[in-house]
């Protein structure tokens, strides 16, 4: 099978994963679009015989740091503009509320260790080869993000404050 | 078999535990300890069922159809690279001489392609993201000299411009500039509205197809781009701080003043 078919068929998952990341359809949407142009451009970069998946999400990775990166100066703009890259605190009505809810306020390097171990059930030396950080930093976010969630679910009070979208 | 001391069991081992990524032996005694600690034992069951939740939460999005842009990315991304290696060919070629003559002769619809559908939005993104973020320069000639800086780019570009009035969609004009386009000057007007973000309009007069074009929509890196093309003359509205659809109520202002019906 070649490349192409191949960055075909992880669209869904790409998909998946964007969606839970950035919370709205169109911008995960686009996140993904993004991933694949850069993908497609770099696919030079890319070793055959290794994981195909993997780098895909390294690819992504780096673009989403890109994107929010950018789109920062816009954050003191708050109520009258839309924003771009913005995690919205909504999921489609597809996930009960408080965890969608969890996730939106979990800081982004944990948020991206949860999903990829949960949604994406990578191994965590997958995880660690994804994001470019050690195995310890992947263990140790993945356990703040979760305790954060915890809490946060038995309804204790969160500290961050949420960002309203309209 | 003695049950496993507190400091025995890392943070580590619960977290890899929850994600069954522990060996065996390993398994068997943080299970030991799960048994006999209660609250423990609670929170890795939390872990799960955050886990569980999640993956049935987004499981309908494996198995929603993938929109046809996302498909088209892969394909198009492909014949667009090559697209792009024809057209710096044709340029060196073009360049070079007789050589180039019979190059392009060959490939003339690739050159229309790139020109009237990718050149344009590109270019103006480019200007957008090199202007817009300056402080202290972010136009050469300002709206105080309005009249001046119209008449001025108008006759540079060889084409009577004007500058919309877009404040019924909340954007000032800043003033403008000249800048180097690829085959001649290009006109550039820089708006703002009162909390900051910027938009701006590019104007070029040598879009070589001398083709109109409908209302299009591009995204360039981190910028959105409206453009369209009137005969030679290209309009291109872009943004990178504000959303597509208010960029879009924008550029249709613009639009509607440049392009009266």
């Amino acid at each position: 099978m070649n490349e192409a078919q191949r960055l075909v068929d992880l669209i869904p998952r790409l998909r998946r994963y964007a969606r839970a990341l950035v919370g709205d359809r169109a911008t995960a949407d686009d996140l993904v679009q993004d991933t694949l142009e850069r993908a497609w451009a770099k696919l030079h970069l890319y070793r055959r015989g290794t994981d195909l998946r993997a780098w895909l999400f390294t690819v992504m990775h780096n673009v989403h740091v890109n994107r929010v990166r950018a789109s920062r100066p816009t954050d003191t703009l708050e109520d009258e503009m839309p924003e771009l890259a913005q995690r919205a605190a909504q999921g489609d009505g597809l996930l009960v509320r408080d965890l969608d809810r969890g996730i939106a306020l979990l800081p982004a390097e944990q948020r991206a260790v949860l999903l990829l171990v949960t949604l994406e059930e990578m191994s965590y030396e997958q995880v660690a080869r994804s994001l470019g950080i050690p195995i310890g930093t992947v263990m140790s976010r993945l356990s703040r993000a979760r305790e954060k969630l915890r809490a946060l679910m038995q309804g204790q009070p969160v500290t961050a404050k949420l960002k309203v979208v309209k | 078999m003695s049950e496993p001391r507190t400091s025995d069991i890392s943070e580590a081992d619960f977290q890899a535990y929850a994600d069954g990524e522990l060996p065996e032996a390993r398994r068997s005694e943080v299970a030991a300890w799960l048994a006999s600690h209660p609250e423990d034992a609670e929170r890795i069951e939390a872990y799960r069922r955050i886990a569980e939740e999640l993956r049935s939460g987004y499981q309908a999005v494996l198995h929603e159809p993938v929109p046809e842009r996302l498909r088209r990315t892969v394909r198009r991304a492909g014949t667009r690279r090559a697209a792009m290696i024809a057209g710096w060919a044709i340029l060196g070629a073009a360049l070079g001489g007789i050589g180039g003559w019979q190059f392009h002769a060959m490939q003339p619809s690739v050159v229309m392609t790139s020109e009237a559908a990718g050149g344009l939005p590109r270019r103006a993104a480019v200007a957008h993201a090199t202007y817009s973020p300056e402080v202290r320069h972010p136009v050469e000639v300002g709206a105080d000299q309005e009249a001046h800086l119209v008449s001025w780019l108008s006759k540079r570009l060889g084409t009577q411009l004007r500058a919309p009035k877009l404040e019924s969609v909340g954007y000032s004009l800043v003033g403008g500039r000249l800048l180097p386009g690829e085959n001649g000057p290009v006109a550039h007007f820089m708006y703002q509205c009162s909390r900051g973000t910027r938009v701006t309009l590019y104007v070029r007069n040598d879009v070589a197809s001398n083709r109109s074009t409908a209302f299009r929509y591009a995204r360039e890196g981190n910028v959105d781009v409206y453009y369209w093309v009137d005969s030679k003359v290209g309009y291109a509205v872009s943004s990178g701080d504000i959303s597509k659809d208010y960029l879009l109520n924008v550029a249709n202002a613009a639009y509607q003043q440049l392009n009266p019906p």
